[in-house]
């Protein structure tokens, strides 16, 4: 009898559980799709395009590895290593300049906190080609800066513009966002208490940062870094506008491929090969700093 | 108990404002060493403010804090021989409960061996398990956790240790076991605790002496007697849990005038110049009546609603526009019926007159 009723309560209980995950499936359904068509498919058709013959446009044709022969055989390698160094270098600069001001927003500067990030977002609703175009104006020789230095002073001073550590300083500019905003969610995760405890039991303020408070910032540094990074990788405008193409980054080399050399399967190959570069290293930096173990969450 | 002993913390005078507002208003006291001295007082009361700059993560805006003497207004908090237990215990969530109660030890520069000896010395002291020195500590209860927190500031030895309602956030039958804990590890112990709450219940069970906060100002120190049989005032005699209160004004004659009743009461034998103020009568000393002569005051009303409270059992009787709490043990239970008439009373010296 009772071994009769546990049998029919069992189905019973499973029933509902079902239409939910099923409703939830179908709920998600639409962007499910969109994501198929508008995020895979393109990705697929990249890297299909980078075993195509090379200067051809035929999909369906023999595949080839002669793209990536090409860019192993030819220099690219130093465009790649402009890019990763170029982007390595502005998270690390981001880092350290990020840090006080996050730290400001997160602790001190209280309802003035609101204003500074207004300020931060503010330059975003500018394209960022009008702002790099700015800078030009403003540091090109004759510009705002060197010709007023000129017209007050009578001296002439050499422009940086279009130079490699112009590309750096654009690119800190621009991505700073990017990093400030995660870090000071970051920061702001930290609790109080927590580190008043620490200095409460003998830790100075050196020790208090480095034993607390950046371990416990740390998930909101990792995701700055990774976003930061990953968008300094693909980087491209930085280096034509204020470095001149002093330096060719690879995203630029990319762009020449698909554009006026009319080679995309080159153009392709060179795309999946940055897109595994970048991919290992998150994926290097992620496992080497487990999000949830720092949150304490397991 | 603790009688005899030197003040081991000296506030002269201690204030704290915030702009306009002082939230701590020149608050005078000694705190004698090795007592168990609980502030209570409701939110807003400034009590936590004290503590802070006890444990010096607060700035006194004016006044003294004098430890053993000396003065330590500007030490910073991590120089005083002083530690705190946090309500939220503000344990590393990234480190292990061995490197939580090592904490203070590791940057105090021990080796590894003799804080290990010690980390073990303060798990068994506390009753956890020597296996959780490799845990998270998000791995285990919150008891626990209540406990590392504790070793954690013990590990260092400090003189004074501070508590920051600590048991305000676990539920109540843990509570209840924590408290009387606590208490044990402060005879074994023998330091001096500072332990602030806003539950005078919590401050009776483990307190050799208690203030009472208000507004920024201590509104009254002494045992936990002094406080529940003569508390000075209606918001401390408020804050002892339900109370019943009537206004009242001194007669000619040495009663007391309730005109809210038009009716005259035997007052209590302490009145020190009474004119004006609040006869403060307690749910247990209102007694249901069967004749009228077994108190000495007394109100007819009537039997409104019971309550059962575990043990107790309160019952609302309405008089008029006013309504009475008198509570029974269980056992006791009154046996009348709801809306039946009842006479209520109590003897005078079951009462406490408290000024305006």
């Amino acid at each position: 009898m009772v071994a009769a009723a546990e049998r029919s309560a069992q189905p019973a209980a499973a029933t509902p559980a079902r239409p939910r995950s099923s409703l939830g499936f179908r709920y998600s359904l639409p962007v499910l799709l969109l994501l198929a068509v508008g995020f895979i498919a393109p990705l697929v058709a990249v890297i299909a395009f980078s075993f195509v013959e090379p200067r051809s446009f035929d999909l369906w044709s023999e595949p080839t590895l002669a793209n990536y022969r090409t860019i192993f055989e030819q220099t690219y390698y130093r465009s790649f290593l402009w890019s990763l160094a170029f982007a390595a270098l502005t998270v690390v600069v981001l880092a350290v300049i990020c840090y006080p001001v996050a730290y400001g927003l997160a602790r001190v500067f209280g309802r003035w906190s609101n204003l500074v990030t207004l300020l931060f977002v503010l330059p975003l609703f500018i394209s960022e080609n009008v702002r790099l175009y700015g800078w030009v104006l403003f540091l090109i020789k004759g510009g705002v800066l060197l010709g007023g230095v000129k017209a007050l002073t009578g001296i002439e001073l050499t422009s940086i513009l279009f130079t490699p550590p112009m590309i750096v300083f654009g690119m800190v500019y621009v991505y700073l966002p990017f990093m400030l905003f995660p870090m000071t969610l970051g920061l702001s995760m930290v609790p109080r208490e927590v580190t008043e405890a620490a200095f409460d039991l003998g830790a100075s303020r050196a020790q208090v940062f480095r034993e607390v408070e950046l371990p416990l910032a740390m998930p909101g540094i990792i995701i700055g870094a990774l976003l930061t990074f990953v968008l300094g990788v693909g980087a491209i405008v930085e280096a034509k506008v204020l470095g001149g193409q002093s330096v060719i980054p690879i995203t630029h080399d990319i762009e020449i491929a698909f554009t006026y050399a009319q080679n995309w399967p080159l153009g392709a190959a060179l795309s999946v090969l940055l897109m595994l570069v970048v991919g290992v290293l998150v994926l290097i930096v992620l496992k080497r700093f487990d999000l949830d173990r720092i949150l304490g969450r397991r | 108990m603790v009688s005899g002993r030197f003040p081991i913390l000296e506030l002269r005078g201690l204030t704290k404002r915030f702009g306009e507002l002082a939230a701590v208003d020149a608050v005078d006291l000694d705190i004698l060493e090795g007592e168990f001295f609980t502030i209570v007082g409701p939110s807003g009361s400034g009590k936590t403010t004290v503590l802070r700059m006890l444990a010096g993560m607060e700035s006194p805006s004016s006044g003294d804090i004098l430890l053993k003497g000396e003065r330590i207004n500007d030490v910073p908090a991590n120089r005083r021989p002083t530690c705190m237990v946090f309500q939220s215990l503000a344990l590393f969530p990234h480190r292990t409960v061995g490197q939580n109660i090592e904490f203070a030890l590791k940057i105090r520069g021990d080796a590894a061996a003799s804080r290990r000896a010690r980390a073990f010395e303060l798990m068994d002291l506390l009753r956890l398990p020597r296996s959780y020195y490799k845990r998270g500590v998000t791995q285990i209860s919150g008891g626990e956790r209540q406990r590392v927190a504790l070793a954690r500031a013990f590990a260092y030895d400090p003189q004074i240790l501070f508590f920051d309602e600590p048991l305000s956030a676990i539920d109540y039958k843990l509570r209840k076991t924590l408290e009387k804990e606590l208490k044990d590890i402060h005879r074994e112990t023998g330091k001096t605790f500072v332990y602030i709450t806003h539950s005078l219940e919590e401050a009776m069970v483990m307190s050799d002496r208690i203030g009472v906060m208000r507004a920024g100002r201590l509104v009254q120190v002494g045992t936990p007697h002094e406080i529940y049989t003569e508390p000075r005032d209606k918001f401390v005699s408020e804050f002892m849990g339900e109370v019943n209160v009537i206004d009242v004004v001194a007669d000619a004659d040495g009663l007391l005038f309730a005109e809210a009743f038009g009716t005259r009461l035997t007052a209590p034998a302490h009145r020190r110049g009474f004119q004006k103020g609040h006869l403060v009568i307690r749910p247990e000393s209102l007694r249901f009546l069967e004749r009228p002569e077994q108190a000495e005051n007394r109100f007819e009303g009537t039997l409104y609603n019971e309550y059962v409270l575990g043990s107790r059992i309160q019952y609302q009787v309405r008089v008029g526009e006013h309504v009475f709490a008198v509570e029974r043990l269980r056992q006791h239970a009154f046996g009348g019926r709801l809306d039946d008439r009842v006479l209520i009373g109590w003897n005078a010296v079951d009462s406490i007159l408290v000024e305006e």
